[in-house]
């Protein structure tokens, strides 16, 4: 094309490969793109002639430049990716492809653009158009080479580069303070510090029943149980509180808390979202590794690597590969007649802006469409970041838990055997490859036979890489690929039969007999994965953020301003990966850190934690930010040291009172003169009421659970759970984070209690206050036999009078005990609760039906509505 | 008639009978809630639902947003296309088809006229299908956009992009901006409600998220089946003393918590228990049909048995904006006939026609129209094409993004005109086209908002509703 030999010098190593397509369809692209308006045709407008005689560029050009189109191409600004007052960058042209072809002026899109020749859009956008004679000055320069003399590169003037966030981590010293006897660790130090200029006190330590129920709910989601209480309170040593500390993260539950959190950022939901909301059936096989990765406390630099890039290591096995359902987690539209490659792009930017989010707490996603408003990140960086996913195909693998493997492949011979029969008898190996052969048909000739056409599109829609499988020849397809289409054939053979021929083949009962055959299979565990597409597709700038938009091409790379040295080609997501948790990104330790801090704190040390870019928050300690981010990386990025050392520290470890005399001043505790309250998460609350009433079911990971649900919650939303089939037994009091998680019609509890939607990465959830969430905690069944159990207990594991049991029941409830206000508040409403039930003997037996030795149903009932009450207290559904 | 109808309407005497209804239990209520121990925790930090003045004087206080879910059929409801007759069977010249990119059929599909009648009504002409007798009788209350303009040909992306201005997951739904705006007026019901009959919207609960606005201003969902709002009601035996009694013991612990740790959350919280309270007598009040007129009662179609819920969800709906609900969206569905349209619109038709035509009398009868937006609308619209996926059914029509009908009544917009034309076969728009944000701009200037700057900050930039489009439509206004 026209640049070659342009001079690679200024250039540097930023030249993209060119693609030699001719430049009008680049600019009928951007065009149609950027106006909807019908393509023009340029040789139907007359562009002004070129001027006669030689042009001078910095005479007659460089001026033009200057004054009509550096404001917009100019060094402040490159809209689309184009620059004007560069000589390299300019004969680069924008991201829909070059604008000067130089010797060619009447087919270069910077004169079609200045001329009017395309429809809708003319440049500049403001002002006067170019006269004609300025036009023919353009044309004439660019027809005699497009001379541009070389000049010393202006200043990189991406707006923000210095920003604090992408200057590299530096470690300071904790400073010196005049309080020392306050201090507990270095952490203490920079918080104490902050305070002593402000002339601040810190707030005294919290009572010791408060800090084992604040500790058990942050390191473990649930609450202390009594015997735990008492533990604590009588250890009078002074290791004990870091005991109860090194006791809590061992406990299996510390892996589900910290899960909890990531999931949150992984986006990880059960279901597909969109129309269908299919389920799926593997989703859990990802959050089951994030556990058994809490749990073994694997280092945060191989957890990026093994979920970013797990198939591309050289010793990864199912877990590596498991590991990578981190990209399943994005939702799928599977709605007939949609297009997959619009989907299949939007998953790939779902992706980009999630690894955008978790990692470098970038709304990168903003550069989709133009470059970044605020931030340096340019759209080339968004699509050399987007290159590193576009590559990926999903795929089912084998990942069986311990134990599953061997009674699987015990049954497996004989479901085959079954399987086989099956078909045979109902002629699907003879039907089966003419119907292929015609789905291929019509596949390469649309718009002939409409039965044909759906059951194609059909394909592509609802059979995952369908038409990569129909295309492949059956003896070289993967056994499960065989399966998948097999039974869309099944399915959708009756759409090119009559009603009456289909019916006829009992087809409909072999669906059911093939489930039920499958379901008869001993479990056998699978996970979602990705891997390299065979063919992966080539990436582009895509103009304006749309898939249909094509620019140019661009290769997998890092941003360019945090890794100006990781510019060579080749990269892949492996690189990336390794990068990201590199100590040349100035981002990952950072964002990781505040998270923590986030979720003992209540607040980020950058309060908007999933922005560090120029409008996020500054950090309001960036000494200790940093320092924690280096400590994080020096001490092998263990999550457990860095949890260890915050809630070791005085800062954690204060009341959460608040302060009047700060009310004003730090309304949101951002100097952390105090702890915060927070109100427990969605989660919580259901495991909290389980717990103390005694019905949780405390096994860690597995597969999702279904507890009972309203009649009518689901309908609205979804179909594709499944149908909802309400799980047996103990699994109905599993954990709250083991809950089903239909993107269209979450369980109730969850979407009242701002669990986060999973559609994108959340990096802190919302804390709301609402009347429904009330109703769902007074009147939700589950929540009804809570306080039926928690009575239970009251009256079968307490001893004494009403007011001894009352007493352990508050404890048990909030680990403290009652003031003498509350203890006579409690009894008087036991007494008040009783007196009305007395009066409506009916509603006794409605609430406890269940006959114990020595109590009365009238006390009973009385212990249950007592026990609501309890669980609706505010102190019982927040960590203080 | 469904089952489910019968086991609804069953339900919600049930549940009136627990409440045991009526106007004692909502007296009581009061009583109680005021004589509540609230001192010092009357006045929590913020409450989001606060009533706030808009940008500027507006036109509309409340909305109703009716999402005729699945797209209807515009071409056999609001938009004759006479020329269509003359192209009967044949497909479209290549010329008009090569840009078109439609869900499931292909450019060369046949068209097929409608085999309705239209006529015009009223003083204004404004045309209508015969299968819609009784919303015709409104045609001089009612605006018709005729050339509305999507950019999805998906359900769920357009039903997204209807209810909360982009194609995807995760932003606050219409409802949830307007209330957010303008909080809401009722003491003891939600501000954004939602009611459903037939099958489930498209995107389903994402069309009345909040997105990431506060939950407080999540649309609440009334249900066709067991409790009218989730766990409204108290167990059984949990009478309305006891249950006083089980809020007054949490609202003790509550308030010495409150002192204790001065922790205003607390006091929201306090006020979210009592609100919930009065929630629980106000919704059998609102359930409560016995003291509409007969004649009212009559115009919904409730006299007979009620083919759906959509009936006697047009009615709740009058009731809920007397009640000073702000924002209400009623959908129904499912109008998605791929083939079958005759027997599956007529159905629906029959289903909608009578109790939307009586809700926009209602309102005007009573006054409330003025200050009420209604909105008739859906995610699109379908094609002229026929859409025959086998030779042994009756046709369909696809989906049809590019122009279609929606119609908008009462709220300072325009009355008895017609506004945007398509072509003779109406697969493009003419004149006057309406993109979906200009509607959405439309919608918040009539409730007194410039809809760029109803902004709220996330993730380090301000979102909107109509995203980065969108200019009101000065024609839609009276």
């Amino acid at each position: 094309m026209s640049t070659e030999g342009s001079g690679g010098s200024l250039a540097g190593g930023r030249r993209e490969p060119r693609r030699s397509t001719p430049l009008l369809r680049f600019a009928v692209a951007g065009a149609t793109v950027l106006t909807g308006a019908p393509c023009f045709s340029a040789d139907s407008v007359s562009l002004p002639e070129p001027v006669a005689g030689p042009v001078r560029f910095l005479e007659d050009i460089e001026p033009l430049f200057a004054a009509r189109c550096q404001a917009c191409h100019g060094a402040q600004q490159q809209m689309n990716g184009l620059r004007l007052d560069q000589r390299a960058e300019a004969l680069r042209g924008g991201y829909a492809g070059p604008v000067i072809l130089p010797g060619d002026s009447a087919r270069s899109k910077l004169i079609l653009m200045v001329a009017g020749a395309v429809a809708g859009k003319v440049m500049p956008p403001t002002g006067e158009p170019l006269k004609d004679s300025e036009v023919g000055l353009l044309r004439a320069w660019i027809d005699q080479g497009a001379d541009w003399p070389e000049a010393p590169p202006a200043e990189s003037a991406r707006p923000g580069a210095d920003h604090w966030a992408f200057r590299p981590v530096q470690r300071s010293q904790p400073p010196a303070v005049t309080g020392e006897a306050w201090i507990r660790n270095s952490i203490d130090r920079f918080v104490l510090a902050r305070l002593e200029d402000e002339g601040i006190e810190p707030s005294p330590p919290a009572p010791r029943s408060t800090l084992v129920r604040r500790l058990s709910f942050d390191l473990t989601g649930l609450p202390p149980t009594l015997a735990e209480v008492d533990a604590f309170l009588a250890d009078a040593r002074p290791e004990a509180y870091e005991t109860l500390v090194d006791r809590l993260l061992e406990s299996p539950h510390y892996a589900e808390q910290w899960a909890r959190h990531w999931l949150d950022l992984a986006r990880f939901a059960d279901s597909d979202g969109f129309r269908g909301d299919n389920f799926r059936p593997h989703a859990w096989r990802y959050r089951h590794w994030v556990i058994q990765a809490f749990d073994r406390d694997m280092p945060f630099d191989r957890f990026t690597l093994e979920q970013i890039a797990g198939d591309l290591l050289p010793d990864a096995g199912v877990e590596q590969r498991a590991a990578t359902g981190f990209h399943r987690n994005t939702p799928t539209n599977t709605e007939g007649g949609s297009d997959p490659e619009e989907w299949r792009f939007e998953q790939v930017i779902n992706r980009t802006n999630t690894v955008g989010t978790v990692w470098l707490g970038l709304t990168v996603g903003c550069a989709q469409c133009h470059d970044h408003k605020y931030d340096p990140l340019t759209q080339r960086d968004y699509y050399r970041l987007f290159a590193f996913f576009n590559e990926l195909e999903e795929e089912d693998v084998d990942a069986p838990l311990p134990g599953e493997r061997g009674p699987y492949l015990q049954a497996l011979g004989g479901y085959q055997r079954a399987r086989r029969d099956l078909l045979e008898e109902h002629g699907v190996f003879d039907r089966k490859p003419p119907w292929e052969a015609k789905v291929l048909w019509a596949a390469d000739h649309p718009g002939e036979s409409a039965e044909w056409d759906v059951t194609f599109d059909e394909l592509r829609t609802y059979v995952n890489l369908g038409e990569r499988i129909l295309r492949t020849p059956p003896e070289r397809r993967t056994v499960r690929h065989e399966k998948a289409l097999t039974d869309f054939f099944i399915r959708e053979y009756g759409r090119v039969l009559s009603k009456e021929e289909y019916a006829e083949l009992g087809y409909a009962d072999l669906v059911k007999q093939l489930r039920a055959l499958d379901e008869s299979l001993p479990p056998f565990g699978e996970a979602q994965a990705v891997r390299i597409a065979d063919n992966p597709p080539q990436t582009h700038i895509y103009l304006g953020g749309s898939y249909k938009a094509p620019g140019v091409r661009v290769e997998p790379g890092m941003p360019a301003w945090l890794a100006p040295a990781a510019e060579q080609g080749g990269l892949t997501r492996e690189d990336l990966a390794r990068w990201l948790v590199s100590p040349e990104n100035p981002l990952t330790a950072r964002v990781t850190v505040n998270r923590v801090w986030q979720q003992l704190l209540g607040s980020g040390l950058v309060p908007s934690s999933e922005n560090f870019g120029t409008q996020g928050d500054r950090p309001s300690h960036p000494a200790l930010l940093d320092w924690l981010a280096s400590e994080f990386m020096d001490r092998g990025w263990s999550f457990k040291r860095l949890i260890k050392s915050i809630v070791m520290s005085a800062a954690y470890r204060q009341a959460s009172d608040l302060r009047p005399d700060l009310r004003e001043r730090d309304p949101a505790n951002a100097l952390l003169a105090r702890q915060v309250r927070l109100r427990l998460p969605a989660e919580s609350i259901r495991d909290a009421s389980l717990a103390v009433s005694g019905l949780l079911d405390t096994r860690v990971g597995g597969r999702s659970v279904r507890p009972p649900q309203p009649e009518g919650a689901r309908r609205m939303g979804s179909d594709g759970d499944g149908g909802w089939q309400v799980s047996d037994g103990p699994d109905r009091y599993r954990r709250g984070m083991y809950i089903q998680y239909q993107r269209m019609a979450p369980y109730p509890l969850l979407s009242a209690f701002d669990m986060p939607d999973t559609y994108e990465s959340a990096c802190r959830r919302g804390r709301t206050n609402t009347p429904l969430q009330a109703l769902n905690l007074l009147n939700d069944p589950v929540f009804i036999e809570a306080a039926q159990a928690l009575a239970v207990r009251a009256v079968t594991e307490f001893d004494g009078s009403p007011g001894d049991r009352l007493r352990e029941l508050f404890r048990l409830c909030v680990a403290r005990e009652p003031e003498p206000a509350e203890a006579d508040w409690l009894l008087s409403s036991w007494e008040r609760h009783r007196r009305i039930l007395e009066r409506t003997p009916e509603a006794v037996g409605e609430l406890f039906a269940i006959e114990l030795p020595g109590v009365s149903p009238l006390d009973g009932a009385a212990w249950v509505t007592l026990g609501s009450a309890l669980l609706n207290a505010d102190e019982f559904l927040t960590r203080e | 008639m469904n089952p489910l109808d019968y086991a609804r309407i069953l339900d919600r005497r049930r549940f009136l009978d627990n409440c045991s209804g009526g106007l004692g239990v909502a007296a009581l209520a009061h009583l109680l809630a005021s004589e509540g121990r609230t001192a010092g925790a009357s006045a929590p930090g913020a409450n989001p639902m606060a009533v706030k003045r808009p940008h500027f004087e507006p036109r509309a206080k409340n909305a109703i947003l009716i999402y005729q879910s699945g797209a209807p059929s515009q071409l056999d409801l609001f938009d004759p296309k006479p020329g269509l007759v003359k192209w009967a069977g044949q497909p479209l010249p290549e010329s008009l088809t090569k840009d078109l990119k439609l869900a499931f059929i292909k450019p060369n599909a046949k068209i097929m006229p409608s085999v309705r009648e239209f006529r015009k009504h009223g003083q204004s002409g404004m045309e209508f299908s015969d299968w819609l007798p009784h919303l015709a009788g409104r045609a001089d209350d009612i605006c018709m956009i005729r050339a509305m303009r999507t950019d999805a040909f998906n359900h769920d992306p357009g039903a997204l992009l209807l209810a909360s201005g982009v194609t995807q997951f995760g932003r606050p739904s219409m409802g949830a901006w307007v209330t957010y705006g303008l909080g809401s007026e009722s003491q003891d019901l939600p501000g954004f409600v939602v009611l459903g009959s037939g099958k489930g919207p498209n995107a389903g609960s994402n069309i009345w998220s909040n997105g990431f606005l506060p939950s407080a201003y999540q649309g609440t969902r009334f249900r066709t089946v067991g409790d009218p709002i989730l766990y409204v009601s108290n167990k059984k035996g949990i009478t309305l003393e006891l249950q006083r009694a089980r809020l007054d013991t949490v609202k003790g612990l509550n308030e010495h918590r409150y002192e204790k740790t001065g922790d205003p959350e607390i006091a929201a919280r306090i006020a979210s228990y009592e609100l919930a309270f009065r929630m629980q007598a106000a919704v059998p009040q609102l359930l409560d049909f016995s003291a509409e007129p007969q004649h009212v009662i009559k115009a919904y179609g409730l006299d007979s048995e009620p083919e759906s819920g959509y009936a006697a969800n047009c009615l709740l709906a009058r009731r809920m904006v007397e009640r000073g609900v702000r924002f209400v969206m009623l959908t129904h569905g499912d109008w998605d006939d791929h083939k079958e349209l005759d027997k599956g619109h007529a159905r629906n038709c029959g289903i909608v026609d009578r109790p939307t035509a009586a809700l926009v009398a209602d309102l005007k009868q009573r006054g409330l129209l003025e200050s009420t937006l209604v909105i008739w609308a859906s995610e699109f619209g379908r094609t002229p094409m026929a859409q025959m996926d086998r030779q042994d059914e009756d046709p369909g029509r696809d989906h049809h993004p590019d122009c279609f009908s929606m119609w908008l009544a009462g709220g300072g917009t325009a009355s008895g005109r017609v506004v945007g034309k398509t072509d003779e076969i109406g697969l493009k728009p003419v004149e006057g086209s309406v993109h979906v944000h200009d509607l959405q701009a439309t919608l918040l200037h009539c409730l007194g908002f410039d809809h760029e700057k109803l902004t709220y900050h996330h993730q380090g930039r301000d979102f909107r509703l109509t995203d980065v489009g969108g200019r009101v439509v000065e024609e839609l206004l009276a």
